[in-house]
């Protein structure tokens, strides 16, 4: 088997090997951990024990030669984490607000010698009252951010709604469980900063280190190292490790390295924002849902950071698949002192799709109405309005997609003939394809393709982390260009050596990035044989025909969608109230495939994590301290908890996309949980309120039934 | 305390203390870095290794249990028939995403296959329960391991 002459040119659909595979597979990729660095010393974080504290006093164990103590008085710069609320301190200074909150490093060339002087370490607290759950949050006001939006005039359709109906629901933490877990180490090499590790978004991680740093653009490189996994989960935090590691590298003048095990992982990074969805829905007399009241609270924990955007997307999506005439959408993001909640696959719009999809199904199943047809009569359509206001642009092959999902599944067959314990539900939903708002037209994503006689170097800030990315968008240079897809390359992921395409988030790679790189190859085969090097350069035009204001959140709040349905079949035992999910029917439209089988892994790999988030994986805060520390009490889905999947890909080519791509990393997560959700309740002949769904829950419904 | 044993079919021997981990023992000494270290607790099995032929993990084991015995990283695994079955069978059936729990998936493909070379599914599922994947929903790998069994019969 060959990479080279790999043939591309065929249906741009048509699966290729992954570029990255082999090496993978023969151990040979080379991830943080296994860098090595002459002179090189390890760090440890010693972090908050209390949830809120002022911090009266730190005593240091004597430091032994060749190791130091680094905290906030070693910041040559800004002490805050750069983000969209750059509110996280680099290291705590006064105050801590929350348990495994960063205070100093320790760092040195031994790491026996590290953990010793790390537990030595003696900090004083004064302990303050703390708030730790969002109920108690919004007891207390504690918001940090309050958003609204209104469409037409929800007030009087309350006001003359035929019938009124309130329903809650809630969702929980989610771990990313990426397998490697967070990893950085910086270096100088004479005036120059030089910062690598496990990263999404290299230039996030820059900006941050140049404000931390105090440092010249000219002078901080990043670069990525292999990176193995990450799901959100390394999009904002790696600006806080890498701030941390750097700042030791400055006072030490020595390589300094920093990886988490997986309990200090768990304690400290981003998870998904716990959330609770409350809704009134006014129905007319055909019990059309006219209006729609939404208020949706999430757990943003001690600090802000990229926390305002997940709430933009929870509350844009919050009407997920149908066209309620009249709405009236608020969104809060409440403060506790609990861990940091970030940025995780999908971004909000899980937690508010699974609550609309719930309410409309318990909705239809009050009214006696079967949910499906009762969900069908509030579809979206082309040319529809928007929540926001906005229109649907595209072609929306919903109809086609649920009659596929149905006639694949034997939905009604099914829902006829199954047995009490045994269920079937379907969800349907969307999501918005890149950057919410003006994102993209303020990040303007910058790409250059480089001809080297008959090799392309392809340069993008669009990184590896497993998806694909390298292999995706290499084809779609290679197919442009007919070059066998050897002859295609990515430059090494280097600030100092690629634009700023933009992170790797948002299902952006492969229609925004990926769009521009076909846009370039285009001109570069025209251009062919100007010469035997040569650049093409591309930065991204939002489409003319979208708007966006950002006071007002009225507007396209996304220039397209990807579409898509899922039918989940669960059994239940009877007797443990273990919960199986046995199979899951996916169609999806994501515009039109670049490589099915890498297409394949993403939904496959996204269902079975939308999955355990809604069965298994249960993580709690008591007190502000986690119950589930480490992969023994948090449980993820093994290889004997996957259903069988069977993925389907109706084609709706997107005009400004790559061969008509659209967006599809985060679809597949987004549709699962509410259709086990549903599943759940067609076995057990109750609502399902709440995520994830534990046999304990399981059973107190099933004594009430 | 002073450890004979054989590490990828070459005798070693080392002069260490006896509760180190074995994973510690591997990357750090001899730079066997194919070895991953995912929890730490014997939950993720990117650390296995094969001692006498049989899946451990390596995070939980330590140095003095292999006094004697043979133990076996991918690293040595690599260069046999039976490797090539299976980076073939994981190459076509998209069994690799992000990679870091890849190199644990062979050794236990191997410990598998080598117990049981014609596996039912729900043998092959039970026989790679020990090791977690986050990016593929393990679908993907258990159809790698299928493809491994066909290309690589006999092998086993």
């Amino acid at each position: 088997m060959q990479f080279r002459g790999q043939s591309v040119k065929e249906n741009i659909g048509t699966s290729i090997l992954r570029v990255d595979s082999r090496k993978k597979i023969r151990g040979e990729a080379e991830y943080i951990a296994d860098w090595k660095f002459d002179g090189m010393l390890y760090a440890k974080t010693v972090r908050s024990s209390k949830a809120k504290a002022a911090i009266i006093s730190i005593t240091l164990p004597e430091i032994p030669e060749g190791y130091a103590v680094i905290d906030h008085r070693d910041v040559p710069g800004v002490n805050r984490m750069r983000t969209v609320v750059s509110d996280h301190p680099i290291f705590a200074e006064k105050d801590v607000q929350y348990i495994g909150q960063p205070i100093l490093l320790v760092v040195g060339p031994d790491r026996e010698t590290l953990y010793d002087l790390a537990a030595q370490i003696d900090i004083q607290y004064r302990e303050e009252p703390a708030l730790f759950t969002l109920e108690e949050a919004e007891a207390h006001s504690r918001v940090f951010t309050d958003y609204h939006y209104k469409k037409a005039d929800p007030e009087k359709y309350f006001h003359k709604a035929e019938r009124i109906i309130e329903d809650t629901f809630s969702t929980g933490y989610q771990e990313h469980v990426y397998l490697e877990p967070q990893g950085m180490a910086a270096e100088f090499k004479g005036d120059t900063l030089f910062v690598y590790g496990s990263m999404q978004c290299p230039f996030y991680v820059k900006h941050a280190l140049i404000e931390t740093l105090a440092m010249p653009e000219d002078n901080v490189r990043v670069v990525q190292t292999v990176t193995g996994g990450a799901f959100g989960g390394k999009e904002e935090f790696p600006s806080l490790n890498g701030c941390q590691v750097a700042v030791a590298a400055h006072k030490t003048r020595r390589p300094v390295v920093m990886i988490y095990d997986r309990a200090e992982d768990i304690l400290c990074s981003t998870k998904r924002h716990p959330a609770k969805i409350r809704y009134k829905a006014a129905l007319d007399k055909n019990d059309t849902v006219v209006a729609l009241d939404i208020d949706v609270l999430l757990n943003a924990g001690a600090y802000n950071g990229l926390s305002p955007v997940v709430l933009q997307r929870a509350i844009f999506s919050a009407t997920n698949v149908y066209n309620i005439e009249h709405l009236n959408v608020r969104g809060r993001n409440f403060m506790t002192n609990t861990v940091p909640s970030g940025a995780y696959r999908g971004f909000g719009a899980p937690q508010t799709i699974f609550g609309i999809e719930m309410l409309f199904h318990t909705i239809a199943l009050k009214l006696g109405l079967d949910p499906l047809e009762y969900k069908m009569r509030h579809l979206l359509k082309q040319g529809d309005p928007t929540c926001t206001g906005g229109r649907v642009h595209e072609t929306v092959k919903m109809p086609e997609i649920i009659q596929a999902a149905v006639e694949r599944s034997g939905y009604y067959d099914k829902l006829r003939t199954n047995k009490k314990f045994q269920g079937i539900g379907i969800a349907l939903f969307l999501h918005g394809c890149g950057f919410t708002g003006k994102g993209e037209s303020q990040i303007r994503g910058k790409i250059v393709l480089q001809k080297c006689r008959d090799r392309v170097i392809l340069k993008v800030s669009s990184v590896e982390m497993g998806q694909g990315a390298e292999t995706v968008l290499r084809k779609i240079v290679a197919n442009t260009l007919d070059l066998p897809i050897a002859n295609v390359l990515c430059e090494k992921i280097d600030t100092g050596l690629i634009p700023d395409s933009g992170p790797t988030v948002a299902s952006r790679t492969t229609m925004i990035v990926g769009g521009l790189l076909h846009d370039a190859a285009l001109e570069m085969r025209a251009r062919w044989d100007e010469g035997t090097q040569f650049e093409v350069s591309k930065i991204y035009e939002h489409p003319d025909y979208l708007s966006w204001d950002d006071e007002t959140f009225r507007g396209d709040a996304y220039p397209v969608h990807s579409w898509g349905a899922n039918v989940a079949e669960v059994e239940i035992d009877p007797v443990s109230y273990e919960l199986t999910v046995k199979r899951i029917t996916a169609v999806y439209d994501v515009g039109v495939p670049i490589d099915e089988r890498a297409l394949i892994g993403q939904m496959q790999g996204g269902i079975v994590q939308g999955v355990g988030w809604a069965t298994v994986e249960l993580m709690e805060s008591e007190g502000g301290k986690l119950k589930q520390g480490n992969l023994t009490d948090y449980k993820i889905p093994t290889s004997m908890d996957v259903p069988d999947i069977a993925c389907y890909f109706i084609s709706n080519p997107y005009e400004f996309g790559p061969f008509g791509a659209k967006c599809a990393g985060e679809l597949p997560f987004v549709g699962a949980p509410p259709a086990v959700a549903a599943a759940v309740s067609n076995a057990m002949g109750c609502a399902i309120r709440d995520l994830p769904i534990t046999p304990e829950k399981l059973m107190e419904t099933g004594h009430d039934h | 305390m002073i450890i004979e044993f054989r590490l990828n079919h070459e005798k070693r021997t080392i002069d260490i203390d006896p509760s180190a981990r074995m994973l510690d023992v591997l990357r750090d000494d001899f730079g066997l870095t194919s070895v991953k270290e995912g929890c730490g607790e014997g939950e993720c099995g990117a650390c296995v290794i094969l001692v006498d032929g049989r899946a451990m993990n390596s995070c939980i084991l330590p140095a003095g249990a292999v006094c004697g015995k043979s133990v076996v990283t991918l690293e040595g695994f690599k260069h046999t028939k039976r490797y090539r079955a299976i980076e073939n069978g994981f190459l076509k059936a998209g069994s690799v995403q992000c990679g870091f729990c890849t190199p644990g998936f062979v050794m236990a493909t191997e410990s598998l296959l080598n117990e049981n070379p014609h596996p039912t599914d729900e043998e092959i599922k039970d026989g790679l329960s020990g090791n977690l994947c986050r990016c593929t929903g393990y679908n993907m790998i258990i159809q790698g391991v299928r493809l491994a069994i066909k290309e690589g019969e006999g092998l086993w």
